[in-house]
């Protein structure tokens, strides 16, 4: 085998491939929700890592006090952490549209220390620990490896809502004015289109798929208030990779970035927290844009 | 007028260390270099860097190491620190303008989190502990600065020399194309400026000082550690600016004396801190855009104070 040939024993190298499948499913969900506010509202949304926080303290808070299981957390995070979203932008964001983009960064930035800071505040820096539901307890022996099936339902299931997410923004009619209000908002309107409302529900649903996402993080990671911070600044280097063009960019680039820094954990451990930054650095040199990423 | 401030300030700051602590005054004056060496790309070239803590801590860690490790003087080890700013200045710079606006931010927060791991997992940086207790050797081998009154002479003379550098550049032919830039940058290029090398050498400058701001305190705390590399240092110093006034001259002096300030009284809070630094974000940003320092210069001149000159503040970091 080709695996002993390296050196590496084929159980570490499947087993690091799932890991960085994993958070290559966390980075593609990240990304493409900055990608579509990014996309319509030329904001970079920094609240996100907080937001996805959220959605894993939503679960986790549900679960404690609320009985709310696993899958019924999978539908309420995202709607309770997306519409806290929608009364950020209306009241806040909706007002720096007209300024420089640099503003709405500086804003997020901002409502990010809050939510961070609170949240520190009343949990602590420690993790909470989330058991895996019921139904995704076990795992498979797939001859080479196990396959927890809770991990495995991480991989799948984010494929599927990025998917389904490009589907209703590629190929459905509500895509279609999504697209073309991100090219010309003040046509969009000239046809009767109500493009603020777009823009609030929008934001909503990016935020919404950082809450989900963070649901689906809370088993394998421990809901802590710093869980989202960190990640953030991956998220951004790969959505600097990728380019914040298209939307099956940051699906690809999101799960191939995973892929390339798990398989740095096995042949050359030291660099695997920086080898995204400096395939940036190379992308940055080679094509400024971003692998998919238009110029503006 | 602008000459009696700037005596009166220069008296406040030969007199303060008799009054107030003196390693608070150092701690306000290195932050208030390294908010000025930041403010010269955001606020006069219209680039909003979310990472230079690194040139900040990665200098603080270069100074500690040479001073404790290597036995360099102190004056040496400062200026290795900022050259060693200068030197990670001109690779970041060189990559990070490659991209502009938003993109510009994320690069220079990724290239700057690459440090914070390399700090974390060098041998030589000591992870989680840092560098801790740095001699403070004598200046030129002969003035001690154990006292801490007499470092802070040193310090101060340090960053005024500091200020009065970027103050030059602002003001120099240079720094008008750095205006240009920002107002403009089609503009400038279609007048036959190189944009780009412009913009490489402000980077580099800012770079460098934000080191000589990050060396100095090495030297003062006798300390250098994972938080001064952290992106949260990078949003303190983005904070500082915001407070005190994008784009002027002092604004980023009043600002880094501000977040000092509250710091220190609210360091027993523990997250608050994080809580009001957001509160006072959201704050400036939807309601004092120009900073205190910016709106007090803006309802001077509304005010018809005609004598006060060409002092404009200036409204948004530009595209």
């Amino acid at each position: 085998m080709i695996f002993e040939l390296l050196g590496v024993p084929p159980q570490a190298l499947f087993g690091q491939l799932l890991l960085g499948l994993i958070n290559g499913a966390f980075y593609a969900m990240l990304s493409l929700g900055l990608a579509v506010i990014f996309g319509l509202m030329n904001v970079i949304n920094f609240t996100h890592g907080a937001q996805y926080m959220m959605g894993a303290f939503v679960a986790w808070l549900g679960l404690k006090y609320l009985g709310v299981n696993y899958w019924l957390a999978l539908v309420l995070a995202p709607i309770v952490v997306g519409a806290s979203g929608i009364i950020l932008e209306q009241l806040l964001l909706k007002r720096l549209y007209h300024l420089d983009h640099l503003y709405g960064l500086l804003l997020t930035f901002g409502l990010a220390l809050i939510i961070e800071g609170l949240f520190r505040h009343q949990y602590g820096s420690s993790g909470q620990p989330y058991a895996i539901p019921d139904a995704l307890k076990g795992s498979q022996n797939l001859g080479f490896m196990f396959l927890p099936n809770y991990r495995a339902w991480v991989v799948v299931g984010s494929l599927i809502f990025c998917l389904g997410t490009w589907f209703v923004i590629e190929r459905t009619k509500l895509g279609a004015y999504l697209r073309a209000a991100t090219e010309n908002p003040q046509l969009v309107r000239a046809f009767g289109i109500n493009v603020p409302r777009m823009i609030m529900l929008t934001y909503g649903f990016g935020v919404g798929l950082a809450a989900l996402a963070g649901v689906m993080a809370a088993p394998i990671q421990q809901v802590n208030p710093l869980m989202g911070s960190n990640l953030m600044v991956v998220v951004f280097a790969v959505v600097v990779i990728g380019g914040m063009g298209s939307i099956m960019g940051s699906i690809v680039t999101g799960f191939a970035l995973g892929v390339v820094e798990g398989l740095t954990k096995v042949f050359y451990p030291e660099a695997s927290n920086t080898v995204i930054f400096v395939i940036m650095a190379i992308v940055l040199l080679i094509k400024p844009a971003g692998l998919f990423g238009r110029t503006r | 007028m602008k000459i009696l401030a700037i005596l009166a300030v220069l008296v406040l700051a030969l007199a303060a260390p008799f009054v107030v602590y003196p390693v608070f005054l150092m701690k306000a004056l290195c932050f208030a270099l390294f908010a000025c060496a930041f403010n010269l790309l955001v606020g006069y070239v219209g680039l909003l860097s979310f990472g230079h803590a690194c040139f900040f801590g990665g200098a603080s860690y270069v100074t500690a190491h040479a001073v404790k490790v290597w036995g360099w003087p102190t004056e040496i080890g400062i200026l290795a620190g900022a050259g060693a700013a200068m030197v990670m200045g001109t690779v970041f710079g060189a990559l990070a303008i490659r991209r502009q606006g938003i993109y510009f931010a994320m690069v220079t927060l990724a290239l700057a989190q690459m440090v914070y791991f390399f700090a974390l997992q060098a041998p030589f940086t000591g992870g989680e502990d840092g560098i801790q207790s740095v001699p403070r050797r004598p200046l030129l081998g002969f003035i001690s600065i154990a006292d801490n009154v007499t470092l802070y002479f040193f310090v101060l003379a340090i960053c005024i020399a500091g200020f009065l550098l970027i103050y030059r550049t602002i003001y120099s032919p240079f720094g008008q194309v750095l205006k240009a830039i920002r107002e403009n940058e089609p503009r400038a290029i279609s007048l036959g400026y190189d944009v780009d090398r412009y913009k490489l050498l402000a980077f580099i400058l800012s770079a460098t000082l934000a080191g000589l701001a990050g060396g100095t305190k090495a030297i003062v705390f006798g300390l250098a550690s994972l938080t001064d590399v952290q992106w949260q240092m990078s949003g303190e110093v983005v904070l500082m600016s915001l407070i005190g006034g994008i784009g002027t001259v002092a604004g980023p002096v009043v600002g880094a004396f501000v977040i000092v300030t509250m710091q220190n009284y609210l360091a027993e809070t523990g997250e608050w801190v994080l809580v009001i630094q957001g509160v006072i974000f959201v704050i400036m940003v939807l309601l004092f855009r120009r900073g205190v320092v910016g709106e007090i210069l803006a309802w001077w001149s509304r005010h018809g104070a005609r004598a006060t000159g060409p002092a404009k503040p200036s409204a948004a970091p530009a595209e």
